[in-house]
């Protein structure tokens, strides 16, 4: 539904994204995550036919977008990171104008004004100039303006921006929602937004794909290696250090935790290589407690730190993340 | 078309929902009353003085002695009114980042161009509307000819769509419409005065200048003739600028 090759973009001397790759399936919700200045804003305007790309190809909906653009904008809704609304315009009629330069026969046109306007909760908003609205109401018109003529692809810059937690919560229910019959991309800088809306990720930093995966998946491999959480109730945590270390496949134990007679370990072992059981048997069999045991998976927020931090060492993620 | 329809409505309305459409409307009726009073009264000391001349009676021509002039006044009434309009239909859409919807939406930029074109001269012509009270007035009380009100009118129209397409082109130059206004007014005044400086000058230069002074080609619509050297002038300054205005909104996109 979308493609986009080996785009690359550039402000003057500044490379804003360079040489960036992905697609997206139809139906699918896909997270674009990067910090500040990752290039997220300017990928998006690249397939919106807001600026053309420097090199690289953006085909939406079927369209490449610098060859039939028209063809490609009747199919694509946007939400820019500023909602674009004239402020001296009622929501009513903003909606109105957009939905006629974006193709809405003329008598649907009324319905779907008001139909957008109750899914995104703004009808009681409606006669009210745009200008006059919280930072909050103008980002729902600006959703309703992206999906107003019902697009088959979604692209929306930052949509829970300015909201509140209730907004964010019902933004997130709606995107979803249309997630399914349209092909959505969605930038933020909210990792849990991810994990509750999007089946797959894609992290950018200082214009590069660092990793584009499933959440899980991400959240699972990119450690590089299993770690798995401890506490164990036992007498001495040095000798349950020296016997965990023992067994064949862990590679190391640290022990953030060992005051009293209940420690923490974590205990990190080859990438893929499950060690649940011997530690378990382990631990049992010198006749310690085992209080728990459970893989310690790398939040999303720590792998979003790791990947996009310079002096970590990315290249294999890369690697794995691009070539599937 | 109907694309071009709907942002011409959108920018009227813009218009007529802030201070600038009044304050154009207003500003423009103001001063055109004031030339309208002023060439009257010369008219009608221009008409005594016929009547008790030497010569005999003579009739003094409305439409020379006051049309024409009053037509001719009006390009000073252009001069601070059509920046007014035009500073902001590019600026504050950029600035904004309203131009974000219309470039991403399925219109071309031509369209967006000749909407936003169009809704400037709708307004312009709802200015000139107003001096149809003045011309009435005439109709009432005398009998000027026809013809020279009609192409007299045909000729503002003209003229300021090239005052027009001009400050569209500036306006799509700036993200600033303050700036874009002064620029439109300098450009505008420059514009204006080319054919003083003309008279200093050889004949060809005087030509070439007079060729290329907005004002100078008035001349003839205010006195009922219509040549198509002018309406060719008119109308090419017209689709210049328009086209200029369109390659400006492109090569935006590609600096970004
Ligand atoms: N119009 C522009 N002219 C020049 N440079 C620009 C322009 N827009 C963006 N950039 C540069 O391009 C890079 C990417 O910017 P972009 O807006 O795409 O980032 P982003 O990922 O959307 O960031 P944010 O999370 O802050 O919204 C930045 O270094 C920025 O300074
Ligand atoms: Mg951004």
């Amino acid at each position: 539904m979308i493609e986009v090759q080996h785009l690359t973009k550039r402000y003057g001397p500044t490379t804003a994204v360079n040489d960036i790759s992905f697609t997206v399936e139809k139906g699918e919700v896909l997270g674009f995550l990067g910090p500040n200045g990752a290039g997220k804003t300017t990928t998006m305007r690249v397939l919106t036919g807001y600026m053309p790309a420097t090199e690289g190809k953006a085909i939406v909906a079927g369209y490449d977008v610098f060859e039939q653009p028209l063809e490609a904008k009747r199919r694509t809704g946007y939400l820019p990171e500023t909602p674009p609304l004239y402020p001296e315009m009622t929501v009513r009629d903003y909606l109105m104008f957009v939905s006629r330069i974006k193709g809405v026969p003329r008598a649907d046109r009324k319905s779907r004004v008001q139909d957008v306007m109750e899914r995104t909760r703004v009808a009681d908003m409606a006669e009210r100039h745009c200008g006059k609205l919280s930072k909050g109401y103008r980002q729902r018109v600006g959703l309703a303006q992206a999906i107003i003529h019902n697009p088959e692809v979604l692209i929306l810059d930052e949509p829970t921006a300015g909201l509140d937690p209730k907004q964010i919560i019902e933004t997130r229910r709606l995107i979803k929602e249309l997630g399914g019959d349209h092909t959505i991309i969605l930038s933020t800088h909210i990792l849990p937004e991810v994990s509750q809306t999007c089946q797959r990720v894609v992290i950018i930093n200082k214009g590069h794909v660092v990793a584009v995966d499933t959440p899980d998946n991400l959240t699972a491999r990119l450690r590089g290696s299993e770690t798995m959480y401890m506490q164990i109730e036992a007498p001495s945590s040095a000798n349950v250090k020296g016997a965990l270390e023992s067994i064949p496949g862990v590679s190391s134990v640290s022990v953030p935790d060992m005051r009293g007679p209940i420690a923490t370990f974590e205990v990190n072992s080859g990438a893929g290589q499950d060690v649940r059981r011997q530690l378990a048997s382990a631990v049992v069999s010198s006749g310690w407690g085992l209080l728990e045991l459970r893989p310690l998976r790398m939040s999303l927020e720590e792998i979003f730190l790791h990947l996009t931090t310079e002096d970590t060492a990315q290249q294999p993620v890369v690697e794995e993340a691009v070539h599937e | 078309m109907n694309n071009i329809v709907a942002i011409a409505q959108k920018e009227l309305k813009s218009y007529f929902a802030s201070p600038i459409a009044y304050i154009v409307i207003g500003f423009s009726a103001i001063l055109f009353g004031w030339f309208f009073i002023n060439l009257l009264y010369y008219f009608d000391r221009m008409a005594m003085q016929a009547a008790g001349g030497m010569g005999g009676p003579q009739a003094v021509n409305v439409n020379e002695t006051l049309i024409a002039p009053l037509f001719m006044n009006v390009s000073v009434i252009l001069l601070f009114t059509l920046p007014l309009i035009t500073m902001r239909t590019y600026s504050e859409e950029k600035r904004s980042g309203t131009i974000e919807l219309l470039l991403t939406s399925p219109l071309t930029d031509a369209q967006i161009v000749l909407g936003k074109f169009f809704g400037c001269l709708i307004l312009y012509a709802a200015m000139l509307g107003v001096t149809v009270v003045h011309m009435g007035i005439l109709f009432a009380f005398g009998n000027p000819e026809w013809r020279p009100v009609l192409t007299g009118y045909l000729g503002l129209l003209l003229m300021g769509g090239c005052f027009l397409s001009m400050g569209l082109f500036i306006s799509s130059l700036t993200k600033n419409q303050i700036v874009a206004g002064m620029i439109t007014f300098a450009v505008f005044l420059m514009f204006w005065v080319i054919n003083w400086i003309s008279s200093f000058t050889s004949p060809t230069t005087q030509a070439v200048l007079n060729y290329l002074s907005i004002t100078e080609h008035l001349n003839d619509f205010t006195r009922g003739v219509l040549d198509t050297k002018h309406l060719v002038y008119y109308v090419s300054f017209i689709a210049f600028s328009l086209f200029l205005t369109v390659r400006s909104v492109d090569s935006e996109r590609w600096r970004g």
